[in-house]
């Protein structure tokens, strides 16, 4: 018994002084290394300000905020926030809204990549490929603000490209296509193709050129088609890079680019219900009617169920293969 | 031999077609900013003008003072925010990329973690303007949001990590020199590539950033480039009230050229990136692509 204890102590003692041991170990090292530990101090500051204080702000979601009491001062009113924003038609509109431009968005964006980066990646003339490949990336050069102008001097009603020199062609006579919901879905999906199809081809290219040549050899010689080899080598071999892309905007799926459904349908009232998304939603509850209760439970909504699928997503790439996960 | 040209035919076609789709809306603005503003108005944006005519440009630099004025602060905002973004991820990649570095686990998870999840637009803006006041500053064209990222963090420091040798850190070790100048004269000469490429990123999030500029500033001598010509975007009022403060009087504002100017500003909004494209396409082309394996 005084045996056993003792050790006890003993063991104790020995504990403690690791323990004193490592602090002091680790105490060196952070004053051996305290020039690197303060390079870091501006970025830490910052993404403290900047990402982590508005983080705490999510309890305004749960708050009936009046200026007089400050933020903490407010009183709660738990999922009220929550619940008037789901009785409304809204939630359900820049839900689905933002769902399904995402999904059409992934679907046609992968698929038009992939053609397009194997079709570059085939031409033989290194110019002209190199060529089509500056100019395809040049709309993801430029801001939605210009996208916004490019899009109108297509679609004006009076001054339009479309109006005055392609439908005429047709025999169609003028579409107001500023007032005109129906036809948006398209348009907001093009102008999403033409911005955005360049850079993931330009990634999928990337993907291509790094196969070995000699599987694409041995193919010819065994008399393999082009069609044959693109199904059996190029797609299964840049399958890794495309589905990690994937999951990535899955993960991503309930964030909307704020530009494309704000500034290219110049943020007309009447177009509203193909133009809402949950971005636009939060902006225009917060900036246009100063309603900080439904605009912050709309972005912790959004905020929360994007952590999860990105979670979700990670898990997925994780399983296929962890060299390919994010953490 | 026969199937294989007309394969190359057929891929240089629709590659001819997509990237005609591309850079077409381009040609058609830069068209319609050399269109004489009555053709505009009668039949609307050509892609080849019938009278080519010179006005927009004219206006532009003749009522020029608030133009010139969001061009400087957007190349103010842009080199600065430029800069200082660099400084400060450089600063925090490199300690994050020596391996016996304390708490440099903890380090990137605190960085990481802020790619998965945000507190979203409303806490940041009022943090913005209720806690800090940035309303109509040119710290809000700078700050909020923009200068460090944790994406580009990870870029520079997975660059560090993998290609400056630790023999080449130790060596400076030796001969005395203490981790600033380390840091300074050695690793940051040998991280050229990364540093372009994260500086071109910084450089083209800057030049177009709107976002920034809609939220917190409603201040016209606040407007950057981009945030000028939105407002011309979604009110070309602004444009021909704005002329007309500029007292030019009623009679020259009735001819304005509204439609080709408003064209006309929009290619200026453009030019400089696109001009500068082809110096920079390298590293542009290689950011996007480490960018997709290191997601």
């Amino acid at each position: 018994m005084e045996a056993s204890t003792k050790a006890y102590a003993e063991r104790r003692a020995e504990a403690a002084a690791d323990r004193a041991a490592s602090w002091k170990q680790l105490l060196r090292r952070v004053r051996k290394y305290r020039t690197l530990l303060l390079m870091t101090l501006p970025a830490v500051l910052y993404f403290f300000i900047n990402n982590y204080l508005p983080m705490f702000g999510v309890v305004i979601a749960f708050k009936n905020i009046n200026f007089a009491d400050g933020i903490l001062g407010s009183e709660w009113i738990g999922f009220k926030n929550f619940e008037y924003l789901f009785k409304t038609s809204d939630a359900y509109i820049i839900t689905r809204n933002t769902l399904l431009y995402n999904i059409v968005f992934i679907i046609l964006n992968t698929v038009l990549a992939i053609a397009l980066a194997i079709m570059l990646n085939d031409i033989k003339n290194r110019i002209v490929s190199r060529t089509f490949q500056s100019l395809i990336l040049l709309p993801y050069l430029i801001s939605m603000v210009i996208v916004g102008y490019l899009v109108l001097a297509m679609l004006d009603v009076e001054k339009g490209y479309m109006n005055n020199s392609i439908l005429p062609l047709f025999g169609i006579g003028d579409i107001s296509w500023y007032s005109e919901t129906k036809h948006w879905p398209f348009i907001l999906t093009i102008v999403n193709v033409w911005k955005g199809v360049g850079y993931l081809c330009i990634i999928y290219l990337a993907a291509i050129i790094g196969i070995d040549q000699e599987y694409y050899e041995a193919a010819t010689i065994d008399g393999a088609s082009k069609w044959q080899q693109i199904r059996s080598i190029t797609i299964p071999l840049i399958t890794p890079v495309v589905s990690i892309m994937t999951l990535l905007a899955i993960g991503r799926i309930f964030y909307s680019d704020f530009g494309l459904f704000y500034q290219v349908p110049l943020n007309t009232g009447v177009l509203m219900p193909v133009t809402n998304t949950i971005d636009t939603y939060v902006y225009r509850a917060l900036i246009t009617m100063g309603d900080l209760g439904m605009s912050s439970a709309a972005g912790l909504y959004q905020a929360a169920v994007g952590f999860v699928l990105v979670l979700v997503s990670n898990y997925i790439v994780n399983k296929k293969n962890s060299d390919n996960a994010l953490f | 031999m026969q199937t294989n040209r007309l394969y190359q035919f057929g891929i240089i076609f629709i590659m001819l077609a997509f990237t005609l789709f591309c850079v077409f809306p381009f040609v058609l603005l830069f068209s319609a900013s050399l269109t004489n503003d009555l053709e505009i108005v009668r039949s609307g944006y050509k892609l080849i003008p019938n009278e080519f005519s010179l006005e927009a440009y004219r206006y532009m630099w003749n009522n020029s003072t608030d133009i010139m004025r969001s061009y400087g602060i957007t190349i103010l905002v842009t080199v600065t925010g430029t800069a200082a973004g660099m400084a400060i991820t450089a600063m925090v990649a490199y300690p994050m990329s020596r391996k016996e570095m304390p708490f440099r686990n903890a380090l990137a998870f605190y960085v990481f973690f802020t790619m998965l999840f945000n507190g979203g637009l409303v806490p940041t803006y009022l943090l913005y303007t209720n806690y800090f006041d940035f309303k109509n500053t040119l710290l809000a064209l700078i700050l909020p949001g923009l200068l460090a990222n944790g994406f580009y963090v990870i870029l520079m420091r997975t660059f560090f990590a993998a290609s400056i040798p630790k023999e080449v850190i130790e060596s400076g070790y030796i001969d005395g020199a203490k981790e600033w100048k380390i840091f300074c004269a050695i690793v940051l000469p040998l991280s050229l590539p990364v540093l372009a490429t994260v500086g071109l990123f910084y450089t083209i999030m800057y030049w177009n950033d709107w976002f920034n500029g809609l939220i917190y500033v409603t201040e016209k001598q606040y407007f950057s480039i981009q945030n000028l010509l939105n407002r011309i975007l979604l009110d070309l009022q602004f444009l021909q009230n704005n002329t007309q403060q500029m007292g030019k009087g009623a009679e020259l504002v009735a001819k304005l050229p509204l439609d080709s100017m408003r064209m006309a500003m929009a290619v200026i909004g453009i030019v400089p990136l696109i001009a500068a494209y082809p110096f920079f396409q390298k590293y542009f082309v290689k950011g996007l692509t480490i960018g997709a394996v290191k997601g």
